[in-house]
C-alpha cells in the first residue's frame, strides 16, 4: 500500500467489510453447519450456532437413500464431457481466429455471442419434442451436446482473448525456422496457450455444473444430475432440514472451491473480455 | 501475414464451430416459429380446426395450421401481463440492488482492509451456489414463516414473524436473485477499480480533492463501461430466470416469461401456445442483446 491511512480509519473499514462479507456469506455457512445437526437441532429456535452434537449422519442417510453419488457422478460426466468436446471444436477454431484473422472474423465471433442471447425457452419446445422422438431423453449425451452447444460461444470467446495476448512475432520466428502448423500448435503455441486453456476449462465446468435450465427439464433420473438431486428435495416430508443441507453441501462444495481459484477468470470469461 | 494456405486451414478450423452454432440455433428457433402458427396439443388429438382461422388439417399429427391465434391468446392471457411484469420486475430490482450495492461494496473492498482476499472470497460465494440449492435453501432455511433464520431474528426484534414466500413471493425472488447476482456485479467493478490509475489517487489525494467529487468525476467515468456490462448480461441471464422460481414452487404468484412459457407447454402440453410465448420471449431478449452486442463490439475496436 503505497498511500497512507489512519490505522482508526482502516479498523472501521475492515470492521463494515468483514460484516457485510459475513452476511452475505451466511446463507452458505448455515447450510453446512446445519448439514452436521440432527432434525431436532436443525429447526431449534432459538438457532445454535456451534454448540449442538455434531453428526454426520446426514451424509450417511442421504447417501444411503437418495444415492447422491449416481447424481454427482452424473454432474462430472456432464461437466467435463461437455467441456471437453466444446474444447476440441473450440481450439482450433479460436487459435484460427486469434492467428489468420479473415475479413469476416469479427462478425463471426459476435455472431457466435449473440446465440448466446437466445433465450432457453424459445428452444426449449422443439427440443423437448426432438429429443423425445430421437429418445434422447434422460440420456447422458443429449445433455453433454445441449450443454457444449450452450457454452461454446463463451469457450471461444474466452481462448479468443488468450490466444490474442500471444505474441505473433514468436509464431513468425518459428515458421521461419521452418516450423510446420502442426509442430508450431504443438511446440510454440501449445505451452503459451495452457494457462489460457486452464481457466477456460475452469470456468466451463462451473457453468456446466450449475446450469439448472435444461438439466432440469430434459433428465428425470437416469441422466439427472445435482441440480435435479437437489430439486427432488423441493417437496418434503417430514423433518429434513439437516438432510437438505448435507446434500446441498455436498452439491456445491466442489463448484465452490474451484469457483474460488477461478474468479479472476471469472471476471474476464463472463465479459467476454470486456473487463479484465 | 496469413498465407493462402493458412487462410484456407483457418476455414476448416473455424468451420465445425460455425456449423455446430447454426445449427443449435436455427433448427430449434424455426421450429418454434413453425409451431407457434399450429393448433397443436399432445394432449388434444383431434382440435376442432374448424373453429380456427383458416383451420385446416395439416397432418397425422392432427396438427393445423391456426394463422395468429396462438399469438393472439397468449398476447391477451392475463397471465402473460402477470408474467411480463414479474419479468420487468425481476430484473428491474435485482440489477439496481447489484449495480448500486456493487458499486459501495467494491469501493469499500477497494479500500486499505485487513483480510481483504478472505473478504472477498466470501463475498463471491453466493455466485457459485447451484440455483437449486439457494431456491431451496432460502425458501426453508432462511425464510420459513416459523423455523427460518429470518423468522427469528424478526421475532427477536419484536417485529413478527414474515411469511415471505406467501405474502411476498416477488420480494422473496429479489432477495434470492439478488443474493447470486450482486457478488457478480462487486467483483466486476471491483477488478476495474483495481485497474484504475494509483497515481491519479495520490494526487488528487495531495490536492486535496474532496472524496464525493473525486468519486464523481474520476472514478464513475472509470466505471461506466464495467456497470453497463454487468446491466447487459445481468438483463440476458435475469430475463431467464427459471430454476429459482420452478424449484421454490413460486411460479404460481411470481411466475416469470420463461415460467410461464413451461407452463404452456411441459404442463399443459400446448405446444402451439408455449411456442409463441417462446417467440416474444426471443423478441424481448433480441432487443437487450441489440445494445449489448454494440458495447462489446465498440471494445473489439478499441
Amino acid at each position: 500500500m503505497a498511500r497512507a491511512v489512519s490505522p482508526r480509519r482502516r479498523m472501521i473499514f475492515t470492521v463494515l467489510a468483514w460484516s457485510i462479507a459475513f452476511v452475505i456469506f451466511f446463507p452458505v455457512l448455515w447450510t453446512v453447519l446445519t448439514s452436521f445437526k440432527t432434525e431436532g437441532e436443525a429447526i431449534h429456535l432459538p438457532p445454535k450456532f456451534i454448540f449442538f452434537d455434531w453428526t454426520l449422519e446426514n451424509y450417511a442417510v442421504v447417501q444411503e437413500r437418495s444415492n447422491y453419488l449416481k447424481f454427482a457422478m452424473n454432474s462430472v460426466f456432464l461437466a467435463l464431457g461437455s467441456t471437453f468436446f466444446a474444447l476440441v471444436i473450440a481450439i482450433p477454431a479460436a487459435w484460427a481466429m486469434a492467428f489468420a484473422p479473415g475479413k469476416y472474423t469479427k462478425d463471426i465471433l459476435m455472431w457466435m455471442l449473440s446465440t448466446k442471447m437466445m433465450p432457453p425457452v424459445g428452444a426449449l419446445i422443439p427440443l423437448y419434442l426432438i429429443f423425445r422422438d430421437l429418445g434422447l431423453l434422460d440420456t447422458r449425451g443429449g445433455i453433454i451436446a445441449v450443454l457444449m452447444l450452450l457454452n461454446l460461444p463463451i469457450i471461444i470467446w474466452m481462448l479468443y482473448t488468450y490466444f490474442k495476448e500471444i505474441p505473433g512475432e514468436i509464431l513468425e520466428a518459428s515458421r521461419m525456422d521452418g516450423a510446420s502448423v502442426g509442430k508450431e500448435l504443438l511446440y510454440v503455441l501449445a505451452p503459451m496457450a495452457v494457462p489460457g486453456i486452464a481457466s477456460t476449462v475452469l470456468l466451463n465446468i462451473i457453468l456446466a455444473w450449475n446450469e439448472a435450465f435444461w438439466t432440469l427439464s430434459l433428465t428425470t433420473k437416469d441422466a439427472a444430475p445435482l441440480t435435479q438431486f437437489i430439486a427432488s428435495y423441493s417437496s418434503p416430508e417430514g423433518l429434513f432440514w439437516a438432510k437438505l443441507s448435507a446434500a446441498s453441501t455436498m452439491a456445491i462444495a466442489p463448484i465452490l472451491v474451484l469457483g474460488w481459484f477461478a474468479q479472476k477468470q471469472l471476471v474476464r470469461g463472463l465479459t467476454f473480455g470486456a473487463v479484465k | 501475414m496469413a498465407t493462402q494456405q493458412t487462410r484456407a486451414l483457418g476455414r476448416i478450423a473455424v468451420a465445425p464451430s460455425v456449423i455446430a452454432l447454426f445449427l443449435w440455433m436455427i433448427v430449434p428457433l424455426s421450429m418454434t416459429i413453425w409451431f407457434s402458427f399450429l393448433r397443436y396439443n399432445l394432449l388434444d388429438p383431434n382440435p376442432a380446426c374448424s373453429l380456427l382461422t383458416p383451420g385446416q388439417l395439416l397432418d397425422e399429427a392432427n396438427r393445423c395450421f391456426a394463422g395468429t391465434t396462438n399469438y393472439y391468446y397468449f398476447l391477451t392471457d392475463p397471465a402473460f401481463f402477470k408474467a411480463m411484469r414479474n419479468s420487468l420486475m425481476l430484473v428491474g430490482w435485482v440489477i439496481a440492488i447489484s449495480v448500486i450495492g456493487g458499486t459501495l461494496l467494491a469501493l469499500l473492498l477497494d479500500q486499505a482492509i485487513y483480510g481483504r482476499n478472505i473478504v472477498r472470497l466470501m463475498i463471491i460465494a453466493p455466485f457459485f451456489v447451484m440455483p437449486t440449492v439457494s431456491a431451496l435453501v432460502w425458501k426453508n432455511m432462511m425464510m420459513h414463516p416459523v423455523q427460518g433464520f429470518l423468522a427469528w431474528i424478526t421475532k427477536s426484534l419484536g417485529l413478527g414473524a414474515i411469511d415471505w414466500f406467501a405474502h411476498y413471493p416477488m420480494t422473496a425472488i429479489v432477495i434470492m436473485v439478488s443474493w447470486q447476482w450482486l457478488p457478480f456485479a462487486t467483483l466486476i467493478i471491483l477488478t476495474a477499480l483495481q485497474s484504475f490509475d494509483e497515481e491519479q489517487k495520490e494526487a488528487a489525494q495531495m490536492d486535496g480533492t474532496p472524496p464525493l467529487s473525486f468519486f464523481w468525476y474520476m472514478i464513475l467515468p472509470h466505471l461506466a463501461r464495467p456497470i453497463t456490462v454487468v446491466i447487459l448480461i445481468e438483463t440476458i441471464f435475469l430475463l431467464n430466470v427459471f430454476a429459482e422460481i420452478y424449484v421454490s414452487g413460486s411460479g404460481g404468484r411470481a411466475g416469470n416469461l420463461p415460467y410461464l412459457v413451461y407452463q404452456y407447454g411441459l404442463l399443459s402440453n400446448d405446444i402451439g401456445g408455449a411456442s409463441a410465448g417462446g417467440i416474444v420471449a426471443v423478441v424481448l431478449a433480441n432487443i437487450v442483446a441489440f445494445f449489448l452486442m454494440r458495447m462489446i463490439g465498440k471494445n473489439l475496436e478499441g
